[in-house]
């Protein structure tokens, strides 16, 4: 990989794949400074920053999760900082809340204790218990308060330790969350952010294994998100909080660890877009959370097969990115789904179906979807391997789509 | 410090005073088996635990003759009145309209509790929330939505309050700070008491203070929400942080057709409140002196920061829980008990014996009042149903959550999401 840091590079529509881009907000932000830089995803520069010299990002871990790419050399002279996943989330929360004293935390653990997953390590102290509010365990009640407070005009960050906690907060997170802007005939906003681990782990067991994305996706009015790496984590982040609409963050357990050198400058990302993380010809595979990384890890096995994937992290689950998928579905014409959600009525289902709808003119094979099985997630370690898609499956999956 | 740590045990001929509560030796209990359990149960005089608040009180407070509360003064009365006719004569309507076939869906009304409503909320600022149930009307009046807004909404119009959308349940104002309006019970405590959290952080953080005290939330609920989980769960929150809050409970002793002694353990929902640790008040709900008493309290309570409070209004409701329900199972004795105490025949009584006004004017407010309906009912009838264009609207505050479109662009910015056609 060649150092491929140059200055006052404009990127052309060939998009190297060993780099990355800054996603942009340009369309979103109304507060936009001058130090956030916004270049579309698809290498498109919006005005105001021409001439400036574009640095690419470094390298983001792409291979098993667990462990970190070195950073090569094309991170040398590129500013920027080292940190883990859970730290860039906390240092989007940080930021936000710094910007904007409405902004607070509420949550079981995320005060003294600093977060069951130190997404909020550091927090109390700064901004103190009523800002950083440990709440009793009553996930209903304290989503309820949440949203109350958004309601009347404070901005609540909610955790649920585990995502499979907040099926109690089922009740207010469909009923308020996602309907009362309606129906109060749009006079109440609730700019709430619902965030926490989900996914399956290292044999946590099946309660604590549970991905909610393919209930919540239902819900009327609500956008979700999943974020995968540490610079997409601190992005959506403080894309979701910034954001007037009630989001959902999905992050992993596994991935709380994972370690990139992200911008030192500040940066926000567009909730709606999504992410071009290989191009490629020959079959779009699309993916989101830990699922990225086991496609990533298919792709090295495919590339040296002669294969050449183009991998997309869709990253906002509901609503999809149908231009970015379009765009590679016209391209390859092959279509994978990889997900870790369960096959019936997951979010695979309904990103089928969304293609189906809006591309079927441009499909050559019928539209593979890879889930986990539909069976709760059991506590021994084969077994739990079984449920997951695998990269082997990946591969062959693959294989089989471009025969 | 404790609340226990005062517990006084009241003397018989007292405490049966102070509680009008029906359970204990209530004619109106059915006669099954439970009853006689109950009475065992409970011995007559049942040893209560109270807090600090009620047992600092006078005794004789206890009393429920009309002549045991504050002096009220001539302005305040007939607010008070008008308010509660206000409040009748907007529910009549409704059940007029709605046999009429101008509404649908579920209709609650409120005839019978109108002083709970009225003694709560005129006491409060515009500043302060109110936040109910699905019976929420009266509460939207109260805090002064407009009756024009309110009507209007129930006929799904797009002059209503929530623009047709919400309807009977799902009446909100921002600007009369009245945060709904909820169909499933028990889902707007936890919302109110996000209200207070707000205004305790508003207070604390963002260092906005009112000279007044702290904006105050109350939250109206029924006998059924008191044994669901959330209850439970913001009476321990809105203690802890000593939220400005008032929970107060509309026990008209019927959840539908479940009597709220079949539903509930202890009946006495006033105790649940000392239990986490605020004060637990019990009041004759159908008298507005007393409960606008127990109101003042509470809420300046809320207002000084000292936490909240647990206020249960015996009250009763004259119809059925909705225009749906034949209410078959409520003995014609019981309903006829209440009935002779309506309140608001019993304020206007108040009124005349201590000639705060005449018959006349009394009369003449009944009368402002229908013409303000009949004008309402006019205004919603003539008003517009919601066009087409309405229909994707207010589904995110951002319309960015509808995502980006095959073609690039925001599928909000498609013409189509205007005119309300777009699949979304």
């Amino acid at each position: 990989m060649a150092a491929s840091l140059q200055s006052a590079v404009f990127l052309s529509n060939r998009i190297d794949p060993h780099r990355r881009l800054f996603a942009s907000p340009a369309r979103s932000l109304p507060g936009t400074k001058g130090s956030i830089l916004v270049v579309r995803s698809d290498g498109r520069i919006s005005g105001r920053l021409s001439g400036r010299n574009l640095i690419t990002n470094a390298v983001a871990v792409e291979c098993c999760f667990t462990k970190a790419d070195t950073p090569t050399s094309s991170t040398d002279s590129k500013p920027g900082h080292e940190l883990l996943l859970f730290e860039a989330l906390r240092e989007g929360l940080e930021e936000e809340m710094d910007r904007d004293p409405r902004v607070c935390v509420m949550g079981e653990d995320v005060g003294h204790y600093g977060g069951s997953y130190k997404v909020t390590k550091g927090l109390a102290p700064k901004y103190g218990d009523l800002r950083v509010l440990d709440t009793p365990i009553a996930e209903n009640s304290f989503t309820g308060m949440g949203i109350g407070a958004a309601m009347t005009g404070l901005r609540p960050v909610i955790e649920g330790m585990n995502m499979g906690f907040l099926l109690l907060a089922y009740n207010q997170i469909s009923n308020n969350c996602g309907m009362l802007h309606y129906t109060s005939g749009g006079q109440f906003k609730i700019p709430v952010v619902i965030r926490g681990p989900g996914g399956v782990g290292r044999q946590l067991g099946a309660e604590h294994s549970q991905r909610l994305e393919s209930y919540f996706q239902s819900i009327p009015g609500l956008q979700m998100v999943a974020c995968s790496t540490p610079y997409n984590a601190k992005g959506l982040m403080k894309a979701a909080i910034r954001s007037d609409n009630p989001v959902v963050l999905f992050e992993h357990v596994l991935l709380y660890n994972l370690k990139e050198r992200i911008p030192d400058e500040e940066y926000v990302l567009c909730l709606e877009e999504a992410e071009m993380v290989r191009p490629g010809e020959h079959v779009t595979i699309l993916t989101y959370s830990r699922m990225r990384y086991h496609v990533m890890q298919a792709a090295k096995t495919l590339v040296n097969k002669g294969y050449d994937p183009e991998v997309i992290d869709i990253r906002s689950l509901k609503p999809f990115d149908l231009y970015t998928i379009g765009n590679s579905v016209k391209k390859t014409h092959r279509v994978l789904i990889v997900e870790e959600c369960m096959r019936t009525g997951g979010i695979g289902s309904s990103l089928r179906a969304a293609i189906i709808d809006n591309f079927w003119d441009y499909l050559d094979a019928p539209i593979m979807c890879l889930s986990s099985q539909d069976v709760p997630t059991p506590y021994a370690g084969t077994l739990e391997e079984w449920t997951v898609v695998q990269p082997a499956q990946i591969v062959a999956a693959v294989e089989q789509l471009c025969q | 410090m404790s609340t226990f740590s005062a517990v006084k045990i009241l003397s018989p001929p007292l405490f049966a005073a102070r509680s009008s509560s029906p359970f204990l030796a209530s004619p109106f209990a059915p006669p099954l088996s439970r009853s006689g359990l109950r009475s065992t149960r409970l011995p007559l005089p049942p040893l209560a635990v109270s807090s600090d608040v009620i047992s600092g009180q006078n005794p004789i407070a206890s009393d429920s003759s009309t002549s045991r509360h504050a002096e009220v003064s001539r302005e305040e009365a007939l607010v008070l009145y008008e308010d509660m006719v206000l409040g009748r004569v907007l529910e009549d309507m409704c059940a007029q309209m709605y046999y009429r076939g101008k509404m649908f869906g579920f209709v609650h009304l409120y005839n019978g509790q109108e002083a709970v409503s009225t003694g709560f909320i005129k006491l409060l600022e515009a500043r302060d929330s109110v936040v109910s149930t699905y019976r929420d009307h009266v509460h939207a009046v109260s805090k002064g939505v407009p009756a024009r807004a309110v009507l209007a909404e129930l006929f799904g119009k797009t002059t209503g309050c929530c623009r047709g959308q919400g309807g009977s349940m799902h009446m909100f104002s921002s600007t009369h700070n009245l945060l709904g309006g909820f169909a499933f019970i028990g889902e707007g405590i936890p919302v109110a008491t996000g209200a207070a959290f707000s205004s305790k952080y508003r207070h604390e953080v963002l260092k906005e203070s009112n000279p007044n005290g702290l904006d105050v939330t109350v939250a109206f609920f029924g006998d059924g929400t008191c044994n669901n989980g959330q209850f439970f769960e913001c009476l321990n929150m809105a203690q802890l942080w000593k939220l400005p809050i008032v929970f107060v409970v509309e026990n008209n002793l019927w959840a539908i057709g479940m009597s709220h002694i079949r539903a509930t353990s202890d009946p006495e929902i006033w105790k649940k409140g000392p239990a986490f640790g605020m004060p637990g008040h019990h009041v004759d709900g159908m008298d507005v002196l007393k409960v606008r008493e127990v109101a003042m309290e509470a809420i300046e309570r809320a207002r000084r920061g000292d936490g909240p409070t647990l206020v249960e209004c015996q009250t009763y409701r004259f119809r059925g829980h909705s225009l749906a329900d034949p209410d078959e199972l409520r003995k014609p004795d019981e309903k006829a008990h209440y009935a002779a105490r309506d309140p608001i025949t019993a304020l206007k009584k108040y009124i005349l014996e201590k000639n705060l006004a005449t018959e006349w004017e009394l009369k003449a407010i009944v009368t402002k009042i229908d013409e303000v309906i009949e004008d309402a009912v006019e205004f919603a009838d003539s008003s517009p149903f919601p066009p087409r264009s309405q229909l994707l609207e207010n589904v995110f505050a951002d319309p960015k959550g509808f995502g980006i479109g095959p073609d690039g662009k925001y599928r909000c910015e498609d013409p189509k999401f205007t005119e309300g056609t777009a699949q979304v």
